[in-house]
């Protein structure tokens, strides 16, 4: 009987493994090294990183298919990923090599012109998990190997050529809500990534590791402890569970040797019951890439209220103000304005605000530090209800933005018309439970005839180029190409779209099996052009959708399951 | 011996990986981690009287869940080895619950699992408005008058319930879970 258990044991063992790294044994792959030099200026053909570039413009040059030829664009295979939930991650192509995630933290390693699975990593996650954000937004690459940060809030290097693991590391204790949803940012041997969990009570940061090792070098949190500069912007001990978490990746300038990254709402979510300016929430932070030093902040808005993450990290643009190139940050916020900050060594500077759809909360701006004031009445608190425009979903939620340099045009994905209530109520810190201290929902704007708007704006005059409008919300991420296109999904609807970036005329469209909502890619492998884009609804897109319904009186199904799709030109 | 036995088997059976076996043996040795079983009291799991045991009239009428979990009266251990152990009591007028719900019911109260079938989340939220139990992640909403059925949003099954009957005014698990505690982990 001991025998039999042995090999009952070894079974098990043998399965486990199996499904994890089995599709990665065998021969072993050519695969070229992810160098800075390569990941400071890509190849055309590749897409390594998040948004292609540390800039963070989600654009690529390629320029095979273009605004003569999109309308013929049709697929050339498709890979199911056999999971639900929401597929938020970019195809990052390098030579060939395709990476997605999936919800679960899984990898897929596909030949990119193929479809041909080269190997598939599943992490096994905790039996006791809670998932509010079932999703990942991709992998970084450095060297020879793939990087991915998990739901679990471990961070993994695979090697790309086999998914093998080369190391783990748990970045933070998931028993206390923290997760990550965000791609790796490498730069330097040094991979960065940030925390999510700001529903959970946690205490948000950054945190480097060497990407040879996995040792951590260095961890700044977005809430300052005691004796450091902005922790008297919080009452008490709220800082111990303060939140602002990070959940999209940072950008990067290599001439400063500055990460810059956006972070969350404080928590609970009602700013009376943590009173104080509370920084550095829903804010830009620049951090040394070495040091992890926090050099330079701005703060969007001050205790917030509203739910209103500014998740995003601002895209590097110049901008011309007053006949002079300003080095900018480039923000559209969650909170309805375009913010356009400069960027320096050691500060971040106001230059304007623009709002890009309804916003009914800001009374005023300051002209020199970009301060607003809020009106009363519509600042919801404990026990005290108010109704606000945009929703505590935002104007623009975590799809970024894209920034083409040939149009000069920037993509914003936002949402007009809708509108929250909220009340606060008593929240109890309990670890690993929820902490959000909050009732609420949501309401149409009277009159509103659509929801969902691709706005184009002209950075240098401040003035909106154009709008396509859409009928439900948008929840796509945006790709923009030196075809002079722009791609984007997001709709409940389940198309994929193409524009025209110069007039946003629409061009092409492709129905999909869900709801797209993954960052769109470009790539070209053997002069061929390829954009690819995984199709799968859920997390936010979904609940954005339902919060809709309940306040039109609509029903949306949208059907579920992920399905990476692959487009080019016919031959 | 025979336990872990069954316990590889049932892992087998079940395509569990390492982890889950693990899981499985240590709900077999900690009795802190086993599921509820019948004869079990109930404790509650937060606040001032966290620990406490759990009458009848302890469960507010028509009201939010009360959070809680099952205590082994012979050992005095409490089930919270797990987060997957939360039991949620609410109590309402008997007549008001389905038939099938009342079968299960001790004295009106209702004994449902605490982590929704989505993604796992604590169902913590309450529509006041109408009477269900509301997961604070993804906001669905299950009917505790009617064996937690699911009434919206994205769980796929009803939350597993577990029959009560009251000695003395004092709430006694019936059995066990009437499904296992399971979520989409992996979609």
């Amino acid at each position: 009987m001991v025998d039999r258990q042995a090999v009952l044991r070894r079974t098990v063992t043998l399965l486990v493994v199996c499904a994890v790294v089995a599709p990665a044994m065998g021969q072993e792959r050519p695969y070229r090294a992810v160098t800075q030099e390569r990941l400071l200026a890509p190849e055309p053909e590749n897409w390594l990183m998040y948004r292609r570039t540390y800039d963070g413009w989600g654009y690529s040059p390629l320029d095979r298919i273009d605004t003569s030829n999109v309308a013929s664009l049709a697929p050339v295979w498709t890979f199911s990923t056999s999971i639900n939930e929401g597929h938020q991650a970019p195809p990052i192509v390098n030579d060939g090599a395709l990476f997605i995630t999936t919800p679960g933290s899984r990898v897929l390693a596909l030949d990119a012109r193929t479809g041909e699975l080269l190997w598939r990593f599943v992490p096994e996650l905790p039996e006791d998990l809670q998932q509010m954000h079932p999703t990942n937004r991709g992998v970084a690459l450095w060297g020879d190997r793939v990087y991915v940060a998990t739901v679990d809030a471990r961070l993994f290097a695979l090697d790309a050529r086999t998914g093998r693991v080369a190391w783990e590391t748990a970045v933070e204790n998931y028993a206390r809500g923290y997760y990550m949803t965000l791609a790796p940012l490498a730069v330097e041997g040094k991979v960065m990534v940030g925390v999510s969990g700001g529903e959970w009570g946690i205490r948000g940061f950054v945190a480097a590791y060497d990407a040879d090792s996995g040792d951590e070098l260095w961890k700044t949190y977005t809430i300052p402890g005691p004796g450091e500069p902005g922790h008297d912007s919080w009452s008490g001990d709220t800082w111990r569970t303060g939140g602002v978490p990070v959940w999209v990746t940072g950008t990067y300038d290599p001439e400063l040797r500055l990460s810059y990254w956006g972070t969350g709402n404080g928590g609970p979510w009602m700013g009376d019951a943590r009173p104080g300016d509370n920084l550095y929430a829903t804010s830009v932070l620049a951090l040394d890439v070495d040091t992890g030093e926090l050099k330079a902040h701005h703060q969007y808005h001050w205790n917030d209220s509203w739910d209103w993450d500014e998740v995003d990290p601002p895209l590097l643009i110049d901008v011309e103000r007053g006949g002079s190139t300003r080095k900018a940050l480039v923000h559209p916020g969650r909170n309805a304005y375009l913010w356009v900050l400069e960027r320096s060594a050691d500060s971040i500077d106001f230059l304007d605000a623009t709002r890009f759809v309804y916003q009914d909360v800001f009374t005023s701006i300051d002209p020199d530090t970009g301060r607003p004031e809020y009106d009363p009445a519509k600042t919801p608190g404990t026990g005290e209800r108010a109704v606000f425009c945009p929703s505590w979903s935002g104007a623009k939620n975590w799809p970024p933005a894209a920034w083409n340099p040939d149009t000069r045009l920037l993509y914003i994905p936002a949402n007009e018309n809708t509108c929250s209530y909220l009340e606060g109520v008593e929240a109890e810190y309990r670890p690993g439970r929820t902490f959000m201290g909050m009732e609420g929902g949501f309401v149409s704007r009277e009159g509103a005839d659509h929801y969902g708007e691709l706005q184009a704006w002209n950075l240098d005059t401040r003035e909106k180029v154009w709008t396509v409008e859409f009928e439900r919300k948008l929840w796509g991420p945006v790709l923009t190409t030196g075809g002079g296109l722009v791609f984007v999904g997001g709709t409940s609807d389940r198309y994929f779209r193409a524009f025209d970036a110069a007039t946003g005329e629409l061009l092409w469209r492709q129905r999909t099996n869900s709801g797209v909502t993954g960052v769109p890619t470009a790539f070209e492998v053997d002069g061929v052009q390829y954009i690819a884009v995984q199709s799968g609804w859920g997390v936010d897109a979904q609940r954005g959708t339902n919060h809709l319904d309940g306040a039109i009186g609509t029903r949306t199904y949208v059907p579920q399951g992920g399905v990476l799709w692959v487009f080019a030109l016919p031959d | 011996m025979e336990d872990r036995r069954t316990v590889l088997k049932s892992a087998l059976a079940l395509g569990l990986g390492v982890r889950g076996l693990n899981v499985l043996q240590a709900q077999v040795d900690d009795p802190r981690k086993a599921r509820p079983q019948e004869g079990d009291r109930f404790v509650f799991a937060f606040g001032p009287r966290q620990g406490e045991t759990v009458r009848v009239d302890d469960v507010p009428l028509a009201s939010e869940q009360l959070i809680c979990y099952a205590m082994d009266p012979s050992s005095g251990a409490v089930r919270d080895g797990s987060r997957l152990n939360q039991v949620l009591l609410l109590r309402f007028e008997p007549d008001s619950l389905t038939p099938e719900t009342r079968e299960a019911s001790a004295d009106g109260v209702v004994a449902y699992s605490g982590i929704c079938t989505h993604t796992g989340c604590d169902i913590e939220d309450w529509s006041d408005e109408a009477e269900f139990l509301v997961c604070s992640c993804h906001d669905s909403e299950f009917d505790p008058r009617d064996g937690a059925e699911v009434i919206s949003g994205p769980a796929p099954r009803r939350l597993p319930s577990l029959p009560l009957r009251s000695e003395d005014g004092v709430l006694v698990a019936a059995g066990g879970f009437s499904a296992t505690i399971r979520f989409e982990k992996e979609f």
